[in-house]
């Protein structure tokens, strides 16, 4: 559409916009109810908001496993950095306390509003309401607060106590704070004697400068993206991939890259890094935990090329059931190519 | 973020080149008179003899290279993912007030999205007359205001809790950044919609993946809150929102929703993950606070500092830093450089202004012995710096977030500065 007729067409809705209700300006357009429902899921603490639905803490189990243990472990216990979901009880006084759905978390509207609108990580939006539904119910059971026969409902739901609902206060600075470190400071003869009781060298956790130095010149060394550079890139098989569709195919990976990294430095995340992927035998980057699925697909001799990466993205737990990832999958099968071009421009 | 800011390999650091440096400027400022002509001066240099860039080699500038340190670092171990995470301003190494925007630090919760003005809606809905939407273009027809506010993330100094850990002002400080906006005031887009009268709270979110969403009092909301899509006189960068994000002044940075496309009128809080499992503080017996939303007055020496380092030796020195209150104007900035014993007040590059970052300077004498070096905010409702000792006798050390206490560098006299607690 020309910029001329999209002006013309918006100009013509503001317009009528202007005849239809009373604000001071007349500007924007009534929202439709579609639309509200659409963006407004929030719920809140007394449920309001909450659909029809309900999942049991088995489904819960197996929906975890799939979308949600990847970061967060089998038994919602987060792996490496990744939240911790479950445990932490009685630590909130205790040095280092463990904050935890359970042990710190004073709604449980929070946790079924942020799973169902956030999770998983980098596939948001993708689960359904029952499966919402039985993956708080795991969590609720993986913090001992549910039986294992358990089934979480929008009906029973309000009747769930979250232990630490009570442990809150409101901001009480003005009291606490304020009136204490108000007034003219001292300026003169403040203290008797100054010593240094710790010092930032002694834990040594800083960033070394060096590597964001180190780093500089790596950005304008050939990296294998073919697509930009006139230049043929070193590997003979990268120059044979059709550069649009490496182009087309960065794009896709968008869809990828929250939990897969590629090219200088990629390093294993949620998913392993795909330096050299195409042409590899599955299941072969070291230090990345496979999932026992694809490692008995590895077993068989899986080997990653354009047919098997296309197979396992467009169906990805069609494909391989009981994968980590979780990823809804690409239908395109442009898409699918773009993403098998995109990748054999990266060697190891 | 990870909530745990303990347990880290060594790493080795610019020690010795920063120490070296500052041996060499010692020397050079000592012997003040020069006793061969200097060849930068006598001799004809390439730069004005040959022709530098034409114009349009760089349609939209960057820094020269010599400035390629001053950029927005991270640190790893602090989150599991760049995409979930933060970096950090490099303040040690800017003056004045105004943040640039391409090195003011970056918290996404689902990574920094791409989102074009003609994609954009902004929904106004709940409890209210009409349940609007806006376009981009409605957006920037409603009168316009400007206003330059400091962005802080509550979480900014909060892994100096249970003791000194990082070492640099860009590390301790740099969750913060300052800039001038330009934007419709959030009191005129709520109005266009109409408010009812059981409508006590908004809720805002934003566009991307983590929905982020917060609950902001109708008082609030009604009186600064600003809906903006311009910093600086330009676009937003798509790292803080494009095109358009919320800005609540003096509040918590995680309150200035990117990426804005929902605005609800409510009856009561939501109660969302950013509101209650996080950005809420634990104190000793174990009880939080919640609905901590100002940012308490606050100061940071920047320069000199672990990472700007004295590297002229004795002589005249410029002890500059940063002061910022989200309950108003800065009044007044005290420097030590002896650990808090004795004081001099500094001196303001400006008066302060209501909810922005404040430049001091203390121009003074170094006489080349060790500093312990600090800086103490007040602001216009009379509120002190507190120490880090007051702050921990009334919060405890579980505490992450508004953590604004006096922060001391122990300058030593190589000139190398270091991140200390003192007693």
């Amino acid at each position: 559409m020309s910029k001329f007729l999209k002006f013309t067409l918006a100009a013509g809705f503001v317009i009528s916009a202007t005849a239809v209700f009373a604000g001071e300006y007349g500007l924007g357009r009534p929202a439709l109810p579609e639309e509200v429902a659409a963006w407004d899921v929030k719920v809140m603490p007394d449920g309001r908001g909450l659909p029809e639905g309900s999942g049991d803490v088995w489904t819960g189990d197996e929906v975890f496993a799939e979308n949600c243990a990847v970061c967060h472990g089998d038994f919602a216990e987060g792996v490496g950095n990744w939240p911790k979901l479950a445990g932490g009880w009685d630590t909130l006084d205790h040095d280092d306390p463990l904050k935890t759905v359970g042990s710190y978390w004073p709604y449980l509207s929070t946790v079924w509003d942020y799973v169902n609108r956030s999770m998983p990580f980098g596939n948001a939006q993708s689960l359904t309401n029952d499966e919402v539904y039985a993956i708080v119910a795991y969590i609720l059971y993986s913090n001992n607060l549910v039986d294992e026969d358990f089934t979480l409902s929008h009906e029973n739901f309000t009747e769930v106590e979250m232990p630490n609902a009570g442990g809150f206060i409101l901001d009480d600075r003005a009291e606490t704070e304020y009136a204490k470190w108000t007034g003219e400071p001292c300026m003169e003869n403040c203290k008797d004697e100054v010593k240094i009781t710790m010092r930032a060298r002694v834990l040594d956790v800083t960033p070394d400068e060096e590597k964001a130095e180190a780093a500089e010149p790596a950005t304008e060394e050939p990296v294998a993206v073919a697509a930009a550079e006139p230049e043929p890139a070193a590997e003979p098989d990268v120059a044979a991939v059709d550069p649009a569709l490496v182009a087309a195919g960065e794009k896709v990976f968008k869809k990828c890259k929250a939990c897969h990294q590629v090219g200088e430095g990629a390093k294993n995340r949620a998913g392993p890094q795909l330096n050299g992927v195409m042409g590899r035998a599955a299941g072969a980057v070291e230090g990345f935990k496979y999932s026992s699925a694809l490692m008995a697909k590895a077993d068989e001799g899986l080997v990653w090329n354009e047919e098997t990466i296309s197979a396992f993205l467009a169906n990805p737990r069609g494909y391989m059931k009981g994968t980590k990832m979780g990823f809804a999958g690409l239908k395109s099968e442009e898409d699918q190519a773009a993403i098998a071009a995109y990748l054999s421009s990266f060697s190891d | 973020m990870s909530e745990t800011f303990k347990g880290k390999s060594t790493s080795r650091r610019a020690f010795l080149r920063g120490a070296a440096a500052a041996g060499a400027g010692a020397i050079t400022a000592g012997a003040a008179h020069s006793a061969t002509p200097d060849p930068l001066i006598t001799e004809p240099q390439p730069w004005a003899q040959g022709l530098g860039e034409g114009v349009d080699v760089t349609p939209y500038g960057l820094p020269i290279k010599f400035e390629s340190d001053v950029v927005r670092r991270n640190v790893d171990w602090l989150t599991a993912d760049t995409i979930s995470s933060i970096n950090f301003t490099p303040i040690h190494a800017l003056d004045g007030t105004i943040t640039p925007q391409g090195c003011a630090f970056e918290r996404h919760h689902s990574g920094a999205i791409e989102l074009a003005k003609e994609d954009y809606r902004l929904m106004i809905n709940g409890l209210v007359d009409t349940p609007l939407v806006f376009s981009y273009a409605d957006l920037e027809r409603f009168p316009r205001e400007n206003h330059v506010y400091f962005c802080e993330c509550a979480a900014n100094t909060g892994m100096e809790w249970a003791g000194a850990q990082l070492n640099g002002a860009q590390f301790t400080h740099g969750m913060i950044h300052n800039m001038e906006y330009t934007g419709v005031s959030l009191r005129t887009i709520l109005a266009e919609a109409g408010v009812k009268p059981e409508g006590k709270w908004v809720y805002v979110e934003g566009a991307d993946a983590s929905s982020n969403g917060r609950s902001i009092p109708m008082e609030k909301a009604l009186d600064d809150v600003l809906v903006a899509f311009k910093a600086n006189g330009e676009a937003l960068r798509k790292e803080h929102g494009y095109p358009v994000r919320l800005v609540v002044p003096g509040w918590e940075g995680n309150m200035w929703v990117k990426w804005l496309r929902r605005i609800e009128v409510t009856d009561a809080a939501v109660q969302s993950r950013e509101e209650t499992s996080k950005y809420t503080d634990t104190l000793e017996d174990g009880t939080s606070r919640k609905w901590t939303w100002a940012m308490d007055a606050k100061s940071v020496v920047t320069s000199p500092s672990p990472q700007a380092p004295i590297t002229h030796g004795q002589g005249p020195l410029v002890i500059t830093g940063l002061a910022w209150s989200g309950r108003g104007a800065i009044t007044r900035v005290d420097v030590s450089k002896d650990g808090g014993k004795t004081w001099e007040t500094a001196r303001l590059a400006k008066p302060g202004e209501r909810m922005a970052l404040t430049r001091f300077y203390l121009d003074t004498t170094w006489d080349g012995n060790e500093m312990l070096l600090q800086s103490r905010a007040m602001d216009e409702t009379g509120y002190v710096q507190p120490t880090k000792t007051q702050l921990r006798d009334v919060r405890g050390l579980n505490s992450i977030y508004h953590n604004n206490c006096i922060q001391t560098w122990w300058v030593k006299p190589n000139g190398e500065a270091e991140n200390v607690e003192v007693s």
